[in-house]
């Protein structure tokens, strides 16, 4: 060992320039770690837009579609149905829709863009079960209310817009998901007019 | 020492060994930023290939992206038969079937330019001649008996082989100069129907690797990024080293 | 706050021990030359092929019907799956090249000779870790060469006498190569080997910190206990484990930072040549990737010319080069047992080649010239020319050894210095 004084400052820059420049690289090779966990390719051809024709479902009927392996219900709800989304708004947590659970264009009291035609994701906000539609005999369940959906997991209730009853678990609306019509017969279920 | 390594290191790729053909290939200028050109490719692909041949490992959507097609042209002038844009490249083909009808299933072509080389490919696709002794009327310089017809005949024209085949160690049909002439009964001109193969090859080689230009761009970068970690990292150890010797 | 964590973990565990007793305090030749990388690179590779290794069976499907797929689904689908797949593609034949050339620095420098005996056998024990690794892993992308190469290999054991068609049998799980194949070789390639080759290395590394580190000049930098004045004795701070055992001279640095520092440079240029092939020839010109293995597996048809990934090569060569099978695959074996007992085979008391004959640096080098020799001739058909061309090399791979081991008895070497040179 020499006795030549050590340029500490020297030593001291590169040193931190090193460990940075070194830092930078092992976040760098970390990224396509991190990324190939994303849903790859065949994940987002699976979960890919799904068109739905709607002109068979009678009023008061349900479709269930597959959509990113989530069922999606379509209902096309009587003019009662419609009607009585009024009359219980003051047992409902989030009757306005606040609560970012569907795209603007669906925040209102049918949560829809067509009136008679609800699209929403069958799972129950509280635990990810799926709920049952049950059309006319939903007094049993909520008084005043002839039809709604109900989780038979944890006894949450939602209305036939999706609200969720006050003092169920469930925290929040069923969610809708991005549609949009092509035609008046057929929706496409997953994206947004005009996104492609 | 170090010098001889790197030397050898250098050398390795010229010792590789080719796909195993014994005819002269010519050769391909390959081109994956020239989009124009895989297109054009894409489009002979789907049009007289993909009747036979699957690109089963290469999706619809990602081929369009990657080589700026939009769409709804790719809906419109590429998908046939109603697949879905996130599809794999397929055909309806009965497996059982093709075996009765080519002698043997017609290979998937996602690869192809991986396992063959372009150079093969493109020699390939010029090297069909009239035989009438073959099953499709039809045999190829690179791939003797072969059993695929030549779908491309409408392009090409009637294409012949006029040549002395020479008998050479007493085996027949021994390339002796001999090259391919066409009747001049198809759509493009020889010049044309050359660049139309070249687009095919492109397509080709892109489909094999659809990562390559990504590849050598993140490449480019990391390398740089290399040497500017080398840079540092040798003038700390020389920093401290100096204290030892 | 800090300290006290510290002083509360090493109580019950010794972190700080450890840490400093092997790497930071860890005392090293000064004169350790480039040579000396490579080890380092190994474990850096190591590393690499675990975690590519860990990610890439996050998305591979081990079953002959979707294994193929499978490759081409983390090739296309997966988001950098192409990077993930080419790190251990390329990864693979990079952990061979700085395993033979940190081999050869043994060969050179005499590493394996006493008191390095266990460490150079740990060493063997790894190569042939690794070696089985690297062909199971070969099987798995299930392409054409996957398969016929598998094909060939397991065929070998067929040349046991009585018992060698029931063992070829019993490895494949099948008449022939199969899904069966393919799942074992799965777990092997992935859980079995991977740990065999994890504690092998913990080994080899612990053998070598306790008989210290080799140098380019053989010559030993420790002295008894006691025979040095503090004059001579190094200035650095190195870990009591050793300083206790003997005096060491002024000629070595700590691991830390000299040696690794050191390592990282050569690492950083390792990674340079390595991101090349990488992203830029990943196959190698067909000798990392080779042109067959795109194409699925297909039991009924052969590719026109069968050749094992380079690094298994040489010893294909030797294995080619006898024309008796049973010969054949005995010599293979033998051209790996051979090495395996250099440290008895080679009598000579120095080391270095620096010192040594120059009877023993041609012996070496037309060993080493055989050895790329038969490398090169393994990728290529057997016509006749190269035949007797690897039958001369294969004897003249033998044929260092037996030289070896004639000639160390009573090798005329150059006088060692006192101490390293520089």
């Amino acid at each position: 060992m020499s006795n030549a004084p050590v340029d500490n400052s020297r030593r001291r820059f590169l040193t931190v320039a090193t460990s940075v420049v070194g830092g930078v690289g092992v976040a760098g090779a970390a990224v396509p770690f991190i990324a190939s966990w994303n849903p790859s390719a065949k994940a987002k051809a699976a979960g890919a837009p799904v068109e739905v024709n709607i002109s068979k479902i009678e009023p008061g009927q349900m479709l269930r579609v597959e959509w990113r392996g989530k069922p999606v219900w379509i209902v096309n709800r009587t003019p009662e149905m419609i009607a009585g989304l009024a009359g219980h708004e003051d047992q409902l947590r989030d009757a306005a829709s606040e609560n970012e659970q569907q795209p603007s264009y669906a925040q209102n009291r049918h949560r829809s863009i067509k009136p008679e035609i609800l699209v929403a994701v069958g799972i129950c906000t509280h635990l990810g079960c799926s709920p049952q539609y049950i059309p006319e005999e939903f007094e049993a369940k909520v008084e005043g209310v002839p039809d709604g959906f109900f989780c038979p997991c944890h006894g949450s209730k939602f209305d036939m817009s999706g609200r969720v009853f006050q003092s169920v678990p469930a925290p929040l609306n069923l969610q809708i998901p991005p549609h949009y019509y092509i035609d008046d017969n057929t929706i496409l279920v997953g994206e947004e007019q005009g996104a492609a | 020492m170090k010098k001889i390594l790197i030397t050898l290191l250098a050398l390795l790729p010229a010792l590789a060994f080719g796909a195993g053909s014994s005819v002269p290939l010519d050769h391909v200028e390959v081109d994956l930023r020239d989009k124009a050109s895989i297109q054009r490719g894409m489009a002979l692909f789907v049009n007289y290939c993909l009747g036979c041949h699957q690109q089963k490992y290469q999706r619809y959507q990602r081929t369009a992206d990657d080589n700026g097609i939009s769409l709804d042209v790719l809906k419109e002038n590429l998908m046939f038969t109603g697949e879905k844009v996130g599809d794999h490249i397929t055909n309806t083909m009965p497996e059982d079937d093709a075996p009765k009808w080519f002698g043997s299933t017609p290979p998937d072509l996602t690869l192809v330019a991986r396992v063959r080389t372009p150079d093969w490919i493109y020699t390939y696709l010029r090297s069909f001649y009239v035989d009438p002794l073959r099953p499709f009327g039809v045999n190829n310089t690179v791939f003797p008996n072969v059993g695929m017809p030549h779908v491309l005949q409408s392009l090409q024209g009637i294409p012949t082989k006029i040549a002395h085949t020479a008998m050479v160690d007493g085996e027949e049909g021994v390339q002796q100069g001999e090259k391919i002439v066409v009747d001049g009964s198809g759509k493009l001109s020889p010049e044309e129907y050359d660049a139309a193969m070249r687009d095919l090859v492109n397509y080709l080689v892109y489909t094999a690797e659809p990562t390559r230009l990504e590849s050598e761009r993140l490449g480019t970068w990391v390398i740089g990024f290399l040497i500017i970690f080398v840079f540092f990292i040798y003038l700390l150890k020389k920093d401290y080293w100096r204290d030892v010797h | 706050m800090w300290k006290n964590l510290l002083d509360w973990i090493e109580y019950r565990i010794p972190m700080m021990r450890v840490a400093n007793m092997h790497a930071l305090q860890y005392p090293a030749p000064k004169n350790m030359n480039f040579w000396y990388v490579f080890g380092f690179l190994a474990t850096i590779v190591l590393v690499n092929q675990i975690v590519t290794g860990i990610w890439l069976t996050m998305s591979y499907n081990p079953s002959a019907e979707g294994a193929f797929a499978s490759v081409e689904y983390i090739m296309r689908d997966v988001e950098y799956g192409w990077l993930l797949r080419y790190m251990h593609s390329t990864g693979a034949s990079a952990f061979f090249v700085v395993v033979y050339l940190h081999m050869m620095r043994g060969m050179m420098y005499g590493s394996y000779q006493k008191p390095r005996e266990l460490l150079w056998l740990f060493g063997m024990f790894i190569y042939l870790a690794l070696m089985a690794e690297a062909f199971m892993g070969y099987l798995l992308p299930w392409g054409q060469m996957s398969y016929w190469g598998a094909q060939v290999i397991i065929s070998l054991f067929g040349a046991i006498p009585v018992i060698g068609d029931d063992i070829t049998l019993w490895i494949r799980g099948d008449y022939v190569i199969s899904g069966a194949t393919l799942n074992r070789f799965f777990a092997l390639h992935v859980i079995a080997l991977p740990l065999v080759i994890v504690v092998l290395v913990f080994l080899h590394i612990v053998a070598l910190h306790e008989v210290g580190s080799n140098n380019p000049d053989g010559v030993d930098v420790k002295r008894p206990k006691g025979s040095l004045s503090d004059d001579e004795k190094t200035k650095f701070k190195i870990h009591e484990y050793y300083t206790n055992k003997k005096d060491i001279l002024d000629d070595i640095v700590p691991f830390f930072p000299h040696i690794v520092l050191k390592d990282l440079v050569a690492f950083g240029i390792f990674l340079i040549l390595c991101s090349y092939v990488l992203f830029f020839t990943p196959e190698m010109g067909g000798f990392f990737l080779e042109p067959p293995n795109f194409e699925a597996a297909n039991p009924m048809k052969t590719p026109e010319h069968i050749a094992p990934v380079w690094y298994f090569t040489p010893f294909y060569a030797i294995l080619r080069a006898v024309p008796d099978k049973l010969l054949g695959v005995i010599a293979m074996f033998a051209a790996i047992v051979m090495l395996a007992l250099l440290p008895w085979l080679d009598r000579c008391k120095v080391k270095s080649i620096r010192y040594r004959s120059t009877l023993h640096k041609v012996n070496l080098a037309q060993f080493t010239v055989c050895f790329v020799l038969l490398g090169y001739l393994g990728v290529k058909p057997a016509t006749p020319t190269y035949t007797i061309m690897a039958q001369v090399a294969s004897l003249l791979y033998f044929a260092y050894f037996g030289l070896l081991w004639l000639y160390s008895k009573n090798e005329k070497c150059k006088p060692l210095p006192e101490r390293i040179t520089k």
